[in-house]
């Protein structure tokens, strides 16, 4: 697939930007039960029981990602953007990648040490990935809190990043991951 | 990773005027505030007085004290290991896997409510027994019970408010009345539950002592069709009245001991089951004499160790680990159990542990 049309703005290909589209909702969805479940007594179970599987969902989505990025054309980075503002796009790409992927491994793996059942739906439910230990399991609880942090920090840099390009510096920045086909002005 | 090429022509914006580019920045910062301040609303960070699992247990550690590595109530304890036989009967009413006919390796631990885990045993005190039933399919069913027929609170805003009422007056060592009275007057259905709990006199063991799921749960048959049910352990071991007579500090668990070394312990599992008008959301309440009642199976518990040689310590009975089949009822004090049983697991799985009460040489006597 191409990154752009000779007729359009540089854009990400249809796959990468339904990919993204669709990692930007569960993400979004996912921080959100997360901060109010630890914090919930009545809607507790329900929204841990939405947790588990979404976060799940989304290690399969991120490794789908990951593969499909590589076998996809990227367009180039706008002229806007200086070579720190590049270096720093890229950095924070990285990282989000890495939180994405790091972050439901670790919930998968603080449940497996507490010895929880890792129930997705009904009686379908995955196998533990470590040993039966309460110390491990506290460590690693703590880990998916911190890097749970970190990753809505990340989200809102990029956030702000794209809504600082798109409406103060005017470059169509958006344009190059909307879902609708982005045209030349 | 993209590449540093300067992009094909493409029409710039005409920048902007200083005042304009103002607004618009001021219109980022403001969006940026939105979605943060929305996280912090969804977090409980804007609603400093609402009940969380974290306040629920700062209260119970103000009460008990941090012990560390015990839970933060039910700390005194003891584990067991058995097994469960269906008769297949439970299948009338669930197709969790657990009523199929036939046998489950079963873990468990009996207990003393209360935040300390070296309190000296008491009659009065509720015991509880905490239950995971390993499925063959992998599942777990795990249930957490006490030995009161009724559970005296109706939702989690009437037990905390009763552990705040509860509290011990510094100078007195005792709760203050008239914060006790208040709590009673506007709570009725603790008065009835209380009643009830008192109507029945506690059993002189743990293992003559019948076992009661206090909430309902949804149960769904394999054609969809679901019923309420709530469930005891009826003991095989015939009911005595305790006489109180012992001192000794743990002779509630020392007599589990000595009684699971001579025998095997037996109890029923009995399901009761809701006729439509049942409260299913009011543990406080009994349901009306008569209601049907399906014996699905024996659990019999066979070896008895300490909690620091037991997996039983680390495991969170929480009572929504449930199998297919089994589901919560719309009680709240559900979701809110498991949320604080969460809770108390996490902040004492980092702690060291500490000695228990009930040692492994006291188990072996």
């Amino acid at each position: 697939m191409s990154s752009s049309t000779t007729t359009g703005r540089p854009q990400f290909n249809g796959s990468m930007r339904f990919l993204h589209w669709l990692m930007a909702a569960m993400v979004l969805t996912m921080l959100g039960i997360g901060v109010a479940m630890v914090a919930s007594l009545g809607n507790y179970h329900l929204l841990v029981s939405i947790h588990r599987p979404l976060g799940i969902a989304i290690l399969i989505v991120v490794v789908i990602r990951f593969v499909n990025r590589h076998f996809s054309t990227l367009p180039p980075f706008p002229p806007t953007m200086s070579s720190q503002e590049r270096f720093v796009a890229h950095a924070s790409e990285v990282l989000l990648y890495t939180l994405l992927f790091v972050l439901p491994l670790i919930g998968w793996g603080m449940l497996s040490a507490a010895r929880y059942p890792i129930v997705l739906f009904g009686s379908l439910h995955l196998f533990p990935i470590l040993p039966h230990s309460v110390m491990l399991y506290a460590f690693l609880r703590r880990t998916h809190t911190i890097l749970a942090y970190l990753l809505f920090l990340a989200f809102i840099a990029h956030f702000g990043a794209i809504l600082f390009h798109t409406l103060v510096v005017r470059d169509g920045m958006l344009s190059r991951m909307a879902p609708w086909r982005a045209r030349a002005r | 990773m993209p590449s540093d090429s300067i992009a094909p022509t493409e029409e710039q914006s005409a920048p902007l005027t200083g005042r304009s580019r103002l607004v618009r920045l001021g219109g980022v910062g403001v969006v940026i505030l939105c979605v943060v301040g929305g996280f912090l609303y969804l977090g409980g960070w804007l609603s400093p007085n609402a009940l969380t699992p974290g306040r629920f247990v700062d209260e119970f550690e103000r009460m008990g004290g941090i012990h560390s590595g015990f839970r933060r109530n039910h700390a005194k304890g003891v584990c067991v290991r058995g097994f469960f036989d269906s008769n297949g009967q439970g299948a009338r009413l669930s197709k969790a896997v657990v009523f199929r006919p036939g046998r489950v390796p079963v873990i468990g631990r009996f207990s003393l409510g209360g935040g300390d885990p070296h309190v000296t045993d008491d009659l009065s005190t509720v015991r509880g027994l905490g239950l995971q039933f390993s499925l063959p399919d992998g599942e777990e069913w795990r249930t957490a019970m006490v030995d009161l027929p009724v559970f005296p609170f109706k939702d989690p805003r009437a037990f905390y408010d009763n552990l705040l009422a509860s509290q011990p007056n510094p100078n007195t060592g005792k709760p203050d009345p008239e914060k006790m009275a208040a709590f009673a007057a506007s709570h009725p259905e603790t008065v009835q539950a209380l009643a009830i709990i008192k109507s029945h006199a506690p059993s002189s063991g743990f293992d003559n002592a019948a076992y009661y799921s206090l909430n309902a749960f949804r149960f769904v048959r394999a054609d969809g069709a679901s019923t309420y049910v709530r469930w005891t352990l009826v003991p095989v071991q015939p009911y005595g009245a305790g006489t109180g007579a012992s001192q000794d500090k743990n002779f509630l668990f020392d007599e589990l001991i000595a009684s699971i070394h001579q025998h095997p312990l037996q109890w029923r599992l009995l399901m009761t089951v809701a006729q439509p008008g049942d409260p299913t959301d009011n543990a406080t309440i009994l349901w009306p004499e008569g209601r049907e009642q399906v014996d699905v199976g024996m659990l019999t518990l066979d070896s008895v160790e300490s909690e620091e040689t037991s997996p039983a310590r680390d495991i969170n009975f929480d009572p929504l680990v449930l199998p297919a089949g089994m589901a919560p009822s719309n009680d709240p004090l559900l979701s809110a159990r498991s949320a604080i049983y969460s809770q108390s697991f996490t902040r004492r799985a980092g702690e060291t542990k500490e000695p228990s009460e009930i040692t492994p040489s006291e188990v072996r006597k």
